[in-house]
């Protein structure tokens, strides 16, 4: 790890990593071992660590995985499934699951071609279908807080992305912690200080097996090339990532982003559907594509 | 398959690095390191095994070898 300037073994590394996370955890103010905790999973590396880590650590937390009805030629969303009732069964884990066609009637590639979000691309309806359903479950089910599999590299590509813009709404929400408020839950990411490379040699020292086919729409991804770059940064400054998102994080709670108006929050409505918060006076984007969805199919 | 770099006598075997379904044919006798910047990959977008075994960028990779590159990045929406 040239950015910590540090070396382990496989077995001390193995203690590292949940050490760490609990640093995050506490530091970040996450959550405690009282709360009920929902994790995001995606039958890849980062959530099933995520899930494994939580469990050693002696945290409550159940899994929450999503079928998205992804084919893509390798059956990528049954592949995925599978992983996740996998480690769920051999860890004596809770897994909720829930089918987005079975349950809006369209998977998300076919949502997105109705919808026309994302210019041919099912990324954008993706994002929007699980974060309105995460959100949904985690509260409808009762759980204090939602914890994505999200690491350092996720969170320096978003971060590259919305500051080549200046996006002063989304860097001002992004952090470790997006607190309760207003109809959403609470989300958090434990892993948000570990590079990808250091989940993804967590998952293999600890024999997690995990779907290591990426996502066939994720090839050409605006998120897979900010990453691409920052690697090249990274290769010539160790450490550079990590600098990059922590002195932003220095940046936001020290109050030096973007003072004046933007400090004040989103007004937000309850949507007239589903009663989830949105910056919209009456649906929010999600019913809106539903709706939109079930007038294609009369 | 990409050649890398040419092998410098017929007796010498090249290391050979398999990233998916992509195969470099490496000079013996490199770091890791080396080798990844040889054949354009970023250290910090994959991790390599030895027979199962994580190696680190100082190792020094041997004739006849087979290194598994293990591509760590994922993206899309998450």
């Amino acid at each position: 790890m040239r950015q910590h300037k540090l070396a382990l073994c496989k077995n001390h590394f193995l203690e590292w990593v949940p050490q760490q996370t609990e640093r995050f955890i506490r530091k970040y103010k996450m959550f405690t071992r009282e709360e009920k905790i929902l994790v995001a999973i995606s039958g890849g590396k980062d959530s099933l660590s995520l899930w494994d880590i939580l469990g050693r650590l002696g945290y409550q937390a159940d899994g929450l995985y999503l079928g998205l009805g992804i084919d893509g030629g390798i059956d990528y969303s049954s592949g995925s499934h599978r992983m996740a009732e996998k480690f769920a069964r051999a860890n004596g884990l809770q897994l909720h699951v829930l089918d987005v066609r079975r349950e809006y009637g369209r998977s998300i590639p076919e949502l997105s071609e109705i919808s026309y979000r994302g210019h041919g691309k099912p990324c954008a309806v993706c994002g929007l279908v699980k974060r309105h359903e995460m959100n949904r479950l985690a509260r409808d089910l009762g759980y204090d807080v939602l914890a994505t599999g999200h690491n350092l590299d996720d969170e320096a590509a978003v971060l590259f992305g919305n500051t080549l813009v200046w996006n002063a709404e989304y860097l001002l929400r992004q952090g470790p912690v997006l607190a309760e408020r207003d109809g959403f839950a609470r989300k958090v990411k434990p892993l948000c200080r570990f590079y990808e490379r250091e989940m993804t040699a967590y998952a293999l020292a600890r024999g997690i097996d995990y779907i290591y086919d990426e996502c066939p729409f994720a090839e050409g991804s605006q998120s897979i090339y900010y990453k691409e770059v920052l690697n090249q940064l990274e290769s010539g400054r160790p450490g550079a990532k990590l600098t990059f998102y922590l002195r932003f994080l220095e940046a936001r709670a020290g109050g030096e982003l973007f003072k004046g108006e933007n400090e004040q929050p989103t007004h937000l409505h309850p949507c007239t559907k589903c009663g989830q918060p949105t910056t919209a006076l009456d649906q929010c984007s999600f019913c809106r594509m539903i709706e939109k969805s079930t007038v294609a199919e009369l | 398959m990409h050649m890398v770099e040419c092998k410098r006598s017929e007796a010498t075997m090249a290391v050979k690095l398999v990233l998916r379904d992509k195969e470099y044919e490496i000079r013996p006798g490199m770091t890791l390191l080396e080798a990844l910047r040889k054949a354009g990959i970023a250290y910090e977008s994959v991790i390599a095994t030895r027979d199962g075994e994580m190696i680190l960028e100082d190792e020094i990779l041997k004739e006849g070898e087979v290194i598994k590159l293990i591509a760590v990045i994922s993206g899309g929406a998450r």
